[in-house]
């Protein structure tokens, strides 16, 4: 029994060591300067809209908004094709080749972002892609390869060989069987892996501090980068551009639980 | 029936890309840390291994080392130890008990940029919500400048990674234990096992594999930490939380020595894929079958 207690208590420490910095932020964000320093635990009275809709005149929110989105999406979608794509003949062709390429793209795990950080920022200014969106996109899709490469080849070796074999032998070309048996097959996966993707690239603070400098450009980690300079004695601001920032992932996370949970546990554990 | 040509086709996009801008610039790294190139200029002269031992004699590289590995130790430990409690109370599937594993997973989505601000202000010493809090339960002398003081400033922001991460973890763990046979444990409770017995004789073997992923991945993503660092302390105060990956940022864009800031990115990476070959061979090892 007393154990029994125990361990509820524990879980409720443990929600609640979750909950606290969350609801802070929460709160904070509706709450004018004054009563943030006087009360910062309480709910936010007077209650004020201010600091949200403050926020998107004063910075240019919407244009950082659409930055984070073309770049994770852009990057998302270029990454699922050219991956997928790689992932289907890798397994498909097997034997050493399929092993060498396989090799290939593997090795490229173990390099994490904070070493090609240098060389790709100075290949990225040779090229005159500073400061470009699509060079982002570009640059990102290329080094998010290994992690997904290596997600869709263990999901497309668990595909019926055979199907594809048989579609084979009645003439289909790789195109169709890739289209038409493979990516449906395989959807569930290349959901998970899209998830996995879209929380990196919307989160990810140095290929975009690396590549970008104009304010028109940043992306939402660059901008809350940005505000904890600019706001550095106006916290509810700062905080509401926390929440801002999460909104579109608590959503997703919200409609699409089951995916991240397979995305970033996948995804991570070989990252 | 394979149309080796066609499939060729397919590898070609996602090979260019990946080789021009991720393969070849990595290359061009290891080139770079044998120049004193400074990043901007067009010319630089060669200087042979200079670069790594101006690294390795260097004091602040060494002090970033020597943070990088207490920073790991302190999440692998931490992280390791919570996310298995909570699998372990967690991983029967009831309402409440999913709605939790939710709850407790969610950090794992916040970008690292989110997570430090929101805990540099949980820390801040005079409006920050963990020393208000001491001071209205009246424990006042616990109070402390979290991430000011150069002698817990790192420990203070291990509690952050794996205030992030741990939820993450104990969803491997949760896989783990949900894979055990049931009947394993019936045969276990039938022999009239206690509690503990039935953990130590039934569960904790059987959860080895999960453990090692869990020990691998946090291993690997707390030796190349950078975001929450870069975020809450810039690797401040006084080197106290510099470790090598914001050392090799503020040497090539703090003081422009790219060659040098090269230099510490191999060595890094061979350290790193040390840490990676070491997980890899105990992953093998741990495969057990039941």
């Amino acid at each position: 029994m007393f154990l029994k207690w125990f361990n509820r208590l524990i879980l409720l420490v443990y929600a609640l060591l979750i909950i606290v910095p969350l609801y802070f932020v929460f709160v904070s964000s509706f709450k004018t300067s004054s009563n943030f320093f006087i009360s910062p635990f309480s709910w936010p009275d007077p209650f004020t809209w201010d600091n949200l809709t403050g926020m998107f005149p004063n910075q240019p929110m919407w244009q950082y908004f659409g930055n984070s989105l073309v770049v994770t999406l852009g990057t998302v979608a270029i990454e699922l094709l050219l991956s997928s794509m790689i992932a289907y003949a890798i397994v498909r062709w097997g034997g050493s080749v399929g092993k060498i390429v396989f090799a290939l793209f593997v090795a490229g795990l173990i390099v994490p972002s904070q070493v090609s950080m240098l060389p790709i920022y100075s290949l990225t200014r040779t090229l005159g892609w500073s400061d470009s969106l699509t060079g982002l996109i570009i640059v990102s899709a290329a080094m998010l390869m290994p992690v997904s490469v290596f997600m869709l080849t263990g999901f497309m070796r668990m595909l019926n060989a055979e199907i594809l074999e048989a579609g084979s032998m009645d003439g289909a070309s790789e195109w169709r069987l890739y289209t038409r048996i493979a990516l449906p097959l395989a959807a569930p996966s290349l959901a998970a892996t899209a998830t996995f993707l879209l929380v990196m690239v919307w989160n990810d603070l140095l290929i975009p501090m690396l590549m970008l400098s104009s304010k028109s450009k940043l992306t939402l980690p660059l901008a809350l980068m940005q505000f904890r300079g600019e706001y550095v004695t106006n916290y509810p601001m700062m905080l509401t551009g926390v929440l801002v920032t999460a909104i579109p992932m608590i959503v997703l996370f919200i409609l699409l639980q089951r995916y991240f949970v397979a995305g970033l546990t996948a995804g991570s554990l070989k990252g | 029936m394979k149309n080796r040509i066609q499939l060729s086709l397919f590898l070609l996009p996602g090979l260019l890309l990946y080789v021009a801008l991720f393969v070849f610039p990595t290359l061009t790294g290891l080139f770079y840390s044998f120049t004193d190139w400074d990043g901007v200029s067009p010319s630089y002269a060669f200087v042979g291994l200079d670069n790594y031992k101006d690294s390795l004699s260097s004091i602040v590289f060494r002090k970033a080392f020597g943070n990088n590995v207490e920073f790991m130790l302190t999440v692998v430990i931490a992280q390791t130890f919570i996310s298995l409690v909570l699998a372990l109370l967690l991983v029967r599937n009831t309402k409440t008990r999913i709605a939790l594993r939710a709850l407790y997973f969610l950090p794992a989505i916040l970008s690292s940029v989110s997570v430090g601000l929101i805990w540099a202000f949980m820390y801040d010493p005079s409006i920050g919500l963990i020393n208000y809090g001491l001071n209205e339960a009246g424990m006042g002398s616990i109070a402390h400048n979290w991430i000011g003081d150069p002698k817990i400033a790192i420990y203070s922001i291990a509690a952050v990674q794996v205030w992030a991460h741990a939820g993450q973890m104990m969803i491997v763990f949760i896989a783990g234990l949900q894979g055990i046979p049931a009947e394993l444990y019936e045969a276990a409770r039938m022999d009239g096992g206690s509690k503990w017995q039935v953990f130590r004789t039934v569960t904790w073997p059987l959860l080895a594999p999960s453990a090692t992923i869990v020990v691998a991945y946090t291993t690997i993503q707390s030796f190349k930490a950078f975001d929450l660092i870069f975020t809450m302390t810039d690797g401040g105060p006084n080197y106290a939380t510099e470790i090598l990956t914001t050392y090799i940022y503020h040497t090539a864009f703090g003081s422009y020595s790219f060659g040098l800031a090269s230099a510490g990115s191999m060595i890094f990476l061979v350290l790193l894929a040390l840490l990676t070959l070491l997980q890899f061979k105990a992953l093998r090892a741990d495969r057990v079958s039941y």
